[in-house]
């Protein structure tokens, strides 16, 4: 009997609003799907959509932007840099071939820990019902490059 | 030279290893590259943990740590320190979060287990790439920002302001006092609110290291800790402050009468008017929305009567800008709408009051001059007081506001005290927590006052016989005998509820703060850091970042003020380096990063024909690192290479 497929998602987050917020998810105790890994920056607006891509490279099933409520960004208004960035790489992902489902932006305050758990459960069996994206076998792009920068 | 990097898992008790298997994770961390010495300990942050960690560093030569722990919110400060302690250099550490992230949020102790092993490899795989940074330090404005001229306000200045620091006091209406001013009594001493306040507030009026802007807002905030600078508009007074003498002659001349906002609209003020009669500072000022003269183009009356001539028809809004080192919030708290709860007859019956509005009636300089009595002038015989108005309701606000009780039973003694009033608590709990107050509530339990257990449901007119004729009656099922009452009163005083102030979520803006989900001011962390924000440098102090009452807010006045201090004595700050750097040689002067800084950190060299990054106003939000379509820009401890690394390593893919 074969494993059930269990989605990996990788959560790209800014440290003062969402990565403050799943905190908050921790520290009240609410429990949520364990198919998550975050990576923190500094701000939304750092996210660089090379990021994205390489995680689905890597093998992600599904990644999650999430950042601070436009307007309430730490560094004044990385948060819509990251907005408006975000339209761009979903129709390049579309053109690789990623259901778009697997790639979502939200904006998750500190204070919203009910929001977080929301979202990542919602994420996950979005992703879980679309199945496994292997995208390196889909799209064959073969091994992964030296990064320049 | 290949790093040498040590793991450090943590247990936190059983916060961690109740559901993550610490020891698979530290087995897992020391057949990765270059993990030369892992481990487990209870607690990482315990003396004997730092030590642990410090002596690792020695014995094992390590060049990176990451210990697996908690968020490093709360604790990458503390292990930094540890590593610098050891001679490496803090931004050599990295933090994984495996409790707050992990085993508290998951129940499947596996699930738990292979997520931590994955959460430490990524940490492992960016504290690989990690390269150590000075931390800049830069010089303190020895100066604060005060704002908000409450209690906690009033408290933190006057302690600034006494250690030899300069304080800028920062006031929207046009008195200090706050909410406290407002009080007749105070709980559980019953010593006279304005006895204890007003002599503070002349302190702070005549202190020389105070600047007091009253009738002022803070309009705009620049800069980062120990260098703020701050614009605040002083709205036009209309009354030269050098001038007048305080007399008083045109407030009695004025025609023109609105509600006056310090007697919760249950009296009249003038449109020249103090807030209340010891307004700090007694100078008047013109309201301009409601002065005849503004409005029509005649009066004047004011002008007429005025000897010392200090009316000025043509004064303006001036806008100053100050640079200040530390900024104490202490916008306090506001309440909640009571037209919103009209079950219990708010609005629709005039001898329903609010708290407030009680406190108002009940004060000496109130609109009855203290005497308790209905809307027709008559002495009520029956009072209701009804506890958790709009609080601890899913309806309304969920949490407690903390100063119901107690001002409730203020409430009950004085109106013991002042009439032959019955008086009624419809009560959920008694929460009496505070130094006094138990034993308060013990003397009014033993004063004739009826305590009632059952909230409150409704307060109807509607008359069941002929002792409800012509009543307020108040319904509620009493628990204690399973029975629901319905008791005849002629006045209802609702406990409502504490609220963020109307415009805290602007305010939250202006200063760069977070909001709890109870909408107040959030602090850094909520029990060792309850007076920090997230933001550097900005404090809080009292009720607006949660309900307090008087000693609470004090201390709380006096905590951030402490902190500030301690802040600016020092003379120099510690600022971000993990900022952000141009790479000459892949710069092609395209300019789009200057359009993307929101601090306008970097500046173009025409010569060059080059950007350059600013460090002393870069903050590190990487946003230019993620734009610059050359990758011509790093962004130091977020570097491309570090944060793609941690991506690879977030799961085990194959």
């Amino acid at each position: 009997m074969s494993t059930p497929f269990e989605p990996r998602i990788v959560v790209l987050c800014c440290n003062w609003c969402t990565y403050a917020g799943a905190d908050l998810a921790g520290t009240s105790r609410m429990k949520y799907a364990p198919n998550v890994r975050l990576v923190r920056v500094m701000c939304s607006g750092r996210v660089d959509p090379s990021f994205v891509l390489r995680a689905f490279q890597d093998g992600a099933d599904g990644v999650l932007v999430a950042g601070c409520h436009p307007g309430d960004c730490h560094y004044i208004n990385g948060n819509l840099k990251a907005m408006r960035r975000f339209p761009a790489l979903e129709k390049m992902v579309a053109q690789f071939g990623i259901e778009p489902q697997r790639l979502r932006l939200e904006w998750i305050s500190a204070a919203e820990g009910d929001v977080f758990v929301r979202v990542v459960n919602e994420m996950t069996a979005q992703v879980r019902a679309l199945g496994a994206l292997d995208w390196r076998r889909r799209a064959a792009v073969g091994p992964l490059p030296e990064h320049a920068g | 030279m290949e790093p040498r990097i040590g793991v450090f898992v943590c247990h936190c008790g059983t916060n961690i290893a109740g559901v993550v298997d610490v020891n698979r994770v530290v087995e897992a961390a020391a057949a990765w590259p270059d993990v030369v010495f892992s481990t487990e300990y209870k607690f990482m942050c315990s003396d004997p943990g730092q030590h642990l960690l410090n002596d690792a560093i020695i014995r094992h030569k390590l060049t990176r740590v990451v210990v697996a722990a908690c968020s490093p919110r709360m604790h990458e400060p503390t292990f930094r320190k540890a590593c610098a302690m050891a001679g490496l250099n803090p931004y050599l550490f990295e933090m994984a979060n495996i409790r707050e992230h992990c085993s508290w949020v998951h129940e499947d102790k596996l699930a738990a287990t292979l997520k931590a092993i994955d959460i430490v490899r990524a940490a492992v795989a960016k504290a690989r790439l990690l390269e150590p940074l000075q931390a800049r330090m830069v010089p303190v404005t020895p100066k604060v920002l005060v704002v908000g001229g409450g209690v906690a306000g009033i408290q933190a200045a006057l302690d600034i302001a006494n250690a030899g620091t300069k304080v800028i006091m920062v006031e929207r209406s046009q008195s200090i006092g706050g909410h406290m001013a407002q009080l007749d009594k105070t709980f559980p001493t019953l010593d006279c609110s304005a006895c204890i306040l007003t002599p503070k507030m002349v302190q702070v009026a005549q202190h020389p290291n105070i600047e007091l802007m009253t009738y002022s807002d803070v309009e705009n905030v620049d800069g980062y800790v120990g260098n703020f600078t701050v614009k605040i508009r002083q709205r036009a007074r209309y009354v030269d402050e050098s001038t007048c003498t305080s007399c008083g002659v045109c407030l009695e001349k004025c025609p023109k009468k609105v509600p006056s906002e310090f007697d919760e609209g249950m009296a009249t003020r003038k449109a020249i008017y103090r807030s209340f009669p010891q307004a700090v500072p007694g100078r008047p000022v013109i309201d301009k929305e409601s002065c005849t003269y503004f409005k029509n183009g005649k009066c004047k009356i004011c002008e007429i009567f005025c000897e010392p001539k200090a009316i000025r028809w043509d004064d303006q809004d001036r806008v100053v800008e100050e640079k200040v080192g530390a900024i104490i919030v202490a916008t306090g708290m506001g309440l909640i709408d009571p037209h919103g709860l009209g079950q219990w007859g708010y609005g629709r019956f005039p001898n329903v009051l609010t708290g407030l509005e009680f406190e108002r009636l009940n004060n000496a300089t109130g609109p009855t001059g203290g005497r308790i009595t209905c809307k027709d002038g008559s002495e009520p015989k029956s009072v209701a007081i009804l506890h958790c108005v709009g609080s601890r309701d899913r309806n309304h606000k969920e949490y407690c506001s903390r100063v119901c009780c107690m001002y409730s039973l203020k409430f009950a003694h004085l109106i013991k005290e002042k009439t032959h009033a019955t008086v009624y608590n419809f009560y959920i709990d008694m929460r009496c927590f505070g130094k006094g107050y138990e034993e308060f509530y013990n003397r009014l339990l033993h004063e004739g006052v009826k305590f009632i257990r059952g909230k409150a449901a409704y307060v109807t007119d509607q008359a069941y016989g002929d002792e409800e004729t012509g009543k307020l009656v108040v319904s509620a099922e009493s628990t204690t005998l399973g029975q629901v009452l319905r008791v005849p009163v002629d006045m209802v005083i609702l406990a409502s509820a504490v609220a963020p102030q109307n415009d805290a979520e602007a305010v939250a803006r202006l200063f760069g703060m977070g909001r709890s989900p109870d909408g107040f001011f959030m602090e850094k962390h909520p029990k060792l850091e309850p007076f920090a924000t997230a933001t550097d440098g900005v404090y809080l102090a009292g009720s607006c970042q949660s309900p307090k009452d008087i000693p609470d807010t004090v201390a709380h006045g006096a905590a951030a003020a402490s902190t500030a201090l301690s802040m600016i004595s020092r003379g120099m700050v510690e600022v971000e380096a993990a900022t952000a750097e141009v790479l000459k040689d892949f710069c092609s002067g395209c300019k789009v990063c200057q359009d993307v800084c929101p601090y306008s950190a970097i500046s173009f060299h025409d010569d060059t024909h080059l950007a350059e990054v600013n460090a002393s106003v870069c903050k590190g939000c990487g946003t230019c690192v993620a734009t610059c379509p050359s990758s011509a820009i790093t962004g130091h401890h977020f570097n491309d290479l570090q944060v793609l690394a941690q991506i690879d390593a977030a799961f085990a893919w194959e």
